[in-house]
């Protein structure tokens, strides 16, 4: 019965240390689209912009972030919300976007980005001929 | 394997994530006995708290507030912390969202610190979106060297 036991703990601080220290936050983002491309928000607290990584490959949009928190010595956890420092997600992006004009900004923690449509793919008002 | 940025609904991630929402659910197992204020997972903002012999400090991750409009104050050891987090006017405008995930609106933790907590000595800073709050513990919880004659 004790030896059962002992086996079902050990099992589960497993279970707990492996996912929490590798997986990475996925940030929460807003995003939305206007006639001249897609606006992109992410929440990334405690990510400067140093530590802030954005690639452009093959269509995919990745979006990685550090988090730098200043701690004072011998500190021990009382309660953590967040276990990891790492942001990371990714997202695809079709070709009448244009890459190649990303324009990024982070402040206090958040990061927005436009992504413009290419000039071709703006869309246009259509006039409706009346008779 | 990624949403896509001008798609619909993004199925697989969602489903993870709600699979994932279940399970602590299921793990945190919301029967046993807590802490009356403690809050079910992904309340906003997220906390940390750490401490060492001299001092507790409060992480809240909180990016894109106005400093201005937090309220933090502090009771014995009972420390609370509101704030609101007011949407872009610009943002608001815009009427086609494909996801609208960060939290918006105003948000109130309460969180209970060490008993030795010292609620004269507080300070508090924002940087990078995250919220530091330092509070020192009274001398006495101070561990101290005991000499033998």
């Amino acid at each position: 019965m004790s030896s059962d036991k002992h086996v079902a703990k050990s099992d589960s601080t497993q279970v707990e240390k492996v996912p929490n220290q590798n997986r990475p936050i996925i940030p929460a983002v807003d995003i939305y689209e206007d006639a001249q491309g897609i606006y992109l928000k992410a929440d990334m607290p405690g990510v400067s912009k140093n530590n802030l990584d954005i690639q452009i490959n093959n269509d995919t949009l990745s979006i990685n972030g550090e988090m730098e928190i200043p701690v004072s010595e011998r500190m021990e956890a009382l309660y953590a919300d967040i276990r990891s420092k790492r942001y990371q997600r990714s997202f695809s992006i079709s070709r009448e976007l244009d890459s190649d004009k990303i324009d990024a900004s982070l402040n206090d923690g958040v990061l927005t980005m436009h992504i413009p449509k290419r000039d071709q793919f703006q869309s246009r008002k259509i006039e409706v001929q009346v008779e | 394997m990624f949403g896509n940025l001008g798609g619909f609904e993004n199925n697989l991630f969602d489903e993870f994530r709600h699979v994932e929402q279940e399970l602590e659910w299921l793990l945190g197992n919301p029967s046993a006995t807590g802490n009356i204020r403690s809050v079910a997972k992904g309340a906003y903002p997220p906390i940390n708290i750490a401490t060492n012999s001299e001092q507790v400090d409060v992480y809240l991750f909180a990016a894109g507030i106005d400093p201005a409009s937090l309220d933090i104050s502090i009771q014995r050891n009972i420390l609370t912390v509101k704030g609101e987090r007011k949407p872009d006017e610009k943002d608001r405008a815009a009427g086609n969202f494909y996801r609208k995930e960060r939290f918006e609106g105003a948000f109130h933790r309460v969180v209970t610190l060490p008993d030795d907590v010292d609620p004269e000595k507080v300070e508090a800073r924002y940087t990078n979106g995250v919220l530091r709050i330092i509070v020192m513990r009274h001398e006495a919880a101070k561990p101290r060297q005991i000499e033998i004659n």
